[in-house]
């Protein structure tokens, strides 16, 4: 019998082409390339200069996100893009995937989005592959227990010319989540509270791997979340072995596996998870049960408390310092008391289905409070459709808040949805770096129910006040 | 990509610890369809006031900034997003090293393949370098050792093959295209 391996193991040992020696990295096969129109066109310019083609057309997927706008009459009534060099760029993914025989989910595709909630809606996020994209949050897929990481646009081209990556392998790390979720505590917040724990480079050279009953409770949405943010703690990819959910979701997908194709692939996938004795090179435990809704207060995810507890001071640290100065927060302040300008609910961490449900919840029956802006921007046009077959549109619109077509929007701020200088913003994305959403902008990372309670109460606000007992 | 052996310059010293790549290149910059010119863009919400005029306190607006080609910086270079543009915008600026505590995975990927060293020290050299702003140091690539003055030599790790690549000024992608035959035999055992 072979030695217990790693649900990363597995995945990374059926897709060496060639293996890491002294000398080389090893080589790297790669089921699914995703590209978008940020971190692609310098890819194609390359393959250009040297007379290379896509090799596998038919293993790569475009679509547009991160430069897209979101007003409605710009997607769909021909107003112009309100930034020249973002048309320009679309332009340009257009051009690029006619002459390289690359399918593309255009601007106006009904299965348009944010590339990391498009492909598993498309069912071609499946269990046991390889994904590479040029965007760091590829971890995402990482739920479905694929081997998902970010690349730079170098790579984006080796990717298409050869669908091969060079790679070190990068060593396995245990995220060990004892108990259950408290009710109000979302997968956002205990993913804070794991990168509050771990640090922002705690994962560099890891992948990290989700076990433990309350990862296993949860949703394939909610999974996504907790993958979405590895990177935040350093770690590339971020994985969750498949399961009955996993399949469940997969399962009328369009692009998954049918009839006969379907059972031999659930075989597979039952077969990657994690051996018992298997051994991580470092574990992490965090019990789930204690945890309270999380909100970040600094300039980078790992500076977060608890939404009832007080930002805390460190003497003598001057980046520290510096982090709370660009904040306009104190040492010692309650969070709770932080104030709201802005609110945006969407991107590629919590612009899902259940994520728009959680935030309607609590503004249902509500307003968003005087003198602040709140965004509503699905992660897709298919969760767009969703939710708005199902009312939550109407409740965001009743409550005062601005319905968009999809795209990342303001956690990037790369169309224009930005947030104005000295602005304080509550949002569900994923980074609160200085200037992320605007220049001078003021990030804070919260749920979604954090940040719909916030909206109403016009402060940084816990969620927990508006939920039914 | 020109070889590269061998690097001696003055420092600049960034000491905040997890300098992200949103800093490095603000993403208003990156709707732009080529890798020139983003030397512009570097680090512009630290180096530009609201008006675009430089400011004089910024570390690479000043005088002694001017030639450097080795920036120091904080534990954690590079975090956040995978924008190659990050390293593309230090190249288009002057920089060809990075030296720090440690340096974020995806930002040392992009570097490397950009002519852009990213060296990784131990803490007491990186606290001698970062309290030495300005010092006249060397990267040996050959000998993977880093030479400051009056202290001994620091070798320092770097992916053999990445080493090979930069010495010689040739890129990966040569070397991924010459296993064609082994990504084929590869493609015909997954279709099996």
């Amino acid at each position: 019998m072979s030695a217990p391996k790693t649900m990363f193991e597995k995945v990374w040992a059926a897709h060496e082409v060639t293996p890491q020696t002294a000398d080389t990295p090893a080589v790297i096969f790669i089921d699914l390339h995703l590209t978008h129109e940020v971190t692609s066109p310098q890819a194609f310019t390359l393959l250009r200069e040297r007379g290379l083609k896509v090799r596998r057309p038919d293993l790569t997927l475009a679509t547009m996100d991160h430069s897209t706008p979101t007003r409605t009459e710009q997607v769909f009534g021909g107003a112009p893009i309100s930034i020249e060099s973002a048309a320009k760029q679309i332009r340009q993914l257009e051009k690029n995937c006619a002459e390289f025989g690359v399918e593309l989910l255009g601007l106006q595709d009904s299965r348009r989005g944010i590339v990391h909630i498009i492909g598993p809606e498309l069912g071609i996020t499946q269990p046991g592959k390889t994904i590479v994209c040029g965007d760091s949050h590829t971890s995402t897929h990482g739920a479905f227990g694929a081997l998902a990481f970010g690349i730079g646009t170098t790579e984006v081209g080796h990717v298409l010319a050869t669908q091969c990556l060079l790679q070190k392998k990068p060593k396995t790390c245990a995220i060990e989540v004892r108990g259950k979720l408290p009710r109000g505590v979302m997968p956002k917040d205990l993913i804070l509270a794991i990168i509050g724990k771990v640090g922002v480079s705690g994962g560099t050279g890891y992948v990290f791997e989700y076990r433990g009953e309350a990862i296993r409770a949860m949703s394939m949405d909610e999974r996504m979340t907790i993958c979405n943010m590895s990177i935040e703690a350093g770690a590339r990819a971020g994985m969750i072995a498949p399961d009955e959910t996993t399949f469940a979701y997969l399962e009328h997908t369009p692009r998954a596996p049918k009839g006969k194709a379907w059972d031999t692939a659930v075989a597979y996938w039952k077969t990657l998870s994690t051996d018992d004795g298997a051994r991580f090179d470092k574990v992490v435990e965090i019990d789930a049960s204690t945890l309270e809704p999380m909100v970040t207060y600094g300039t980078n995810p790992g500076m977060v408390v608890p939404v009832s507890g007080r930002i805390p001071d460190r003497p003598g640290d001057a980046v520290f310092d510096a982090a709370l100065k660009y904040m306009g927060l104190q040492s010692g302040q309650s969070i709770a008391d932080a104030p709201v300008n802005v609110v945006f609910v969407g991107s590629c961490t919590n612009g899902r289905l259940i994520d728009l449900r959680a935030a309607a919840n609590i503004l249902r029956g509500r307003k968003v409070a005087k003198g602040v802006h709140m965004l509503v921007v699905p992660g897709s046009q298919e969760v767009k459709r969703l939710a708005e077959a199902e009312g939550l549109a109407e409740i965001f619109k009743e409550a005062g808040a601005e319905w968009r077509e999809s795209g990342c929007s303001m956690c990037l701020g790369m169309n224009g949805d930005t947030v104005g200088k000295g602005e304080y913003s509550v949002s569900t994305s994923n980074r609160n770096f200085e200037g992320r959403q605007g220049v001078g902008a003021r990030t804070l990372l919260a749920s979604p129910e954090t940040a719909a309670a916030s909206a109403v109460l016009g402060r940084v606000a816990d969620p927990r006040q508006f939920l039914n007992a | 990509m020109n070889p590269i052996t061998r690097i001696r310059s003055r420092t600049v010293v960034m000491p905040s610890s997890n300098i992200d790549t949103d800093q490095i290149v603000p993403a208003r910059f990156l709707t732009t369809t080529s890798k020139d010119g983003l030397g512009k863009a570097l680090f512009a919400d630290w180096r530009y006031d609201a008006n675009g005029a430089p400011r004089a306190d910024f570390i690479l607006n000043k005088p002694e900034a001017s030639g450097c080609r080795i920036l120091v910086a904080g534990r954690n270079i590079g975090c956040g997003s995978s924008r190659e543009h990050a390293p593309w915008a230090l190249v288009d600026f002057g920089f060809q090293a990075v030296i720090s505590t440690e340096i974020a995975d995806i930002f040392k990927n992009n570097s490397l393949k950009n002519g852009l060293l990213p060296i990784v020290v131990d803490e007491s050299t990186h606290s001698w370098l970062i309290e030495h702003p300005g010092a006249e140091i060397e990267i040996d690539l050959a000998s993977s050792t880093l030479n400051v003055p009056a202290r001994p030599a620091v070798s320092f790790s770097i992916e053999p093959f990445a080493r090979f690549c930069l010495m010689n000024g040739v890129d990966e992608l040569g070397f991924l295209l010459s296993k064609n035959s082994e990504i084929e035999a590869y493609e015909s055992r997954r279709r099996a």
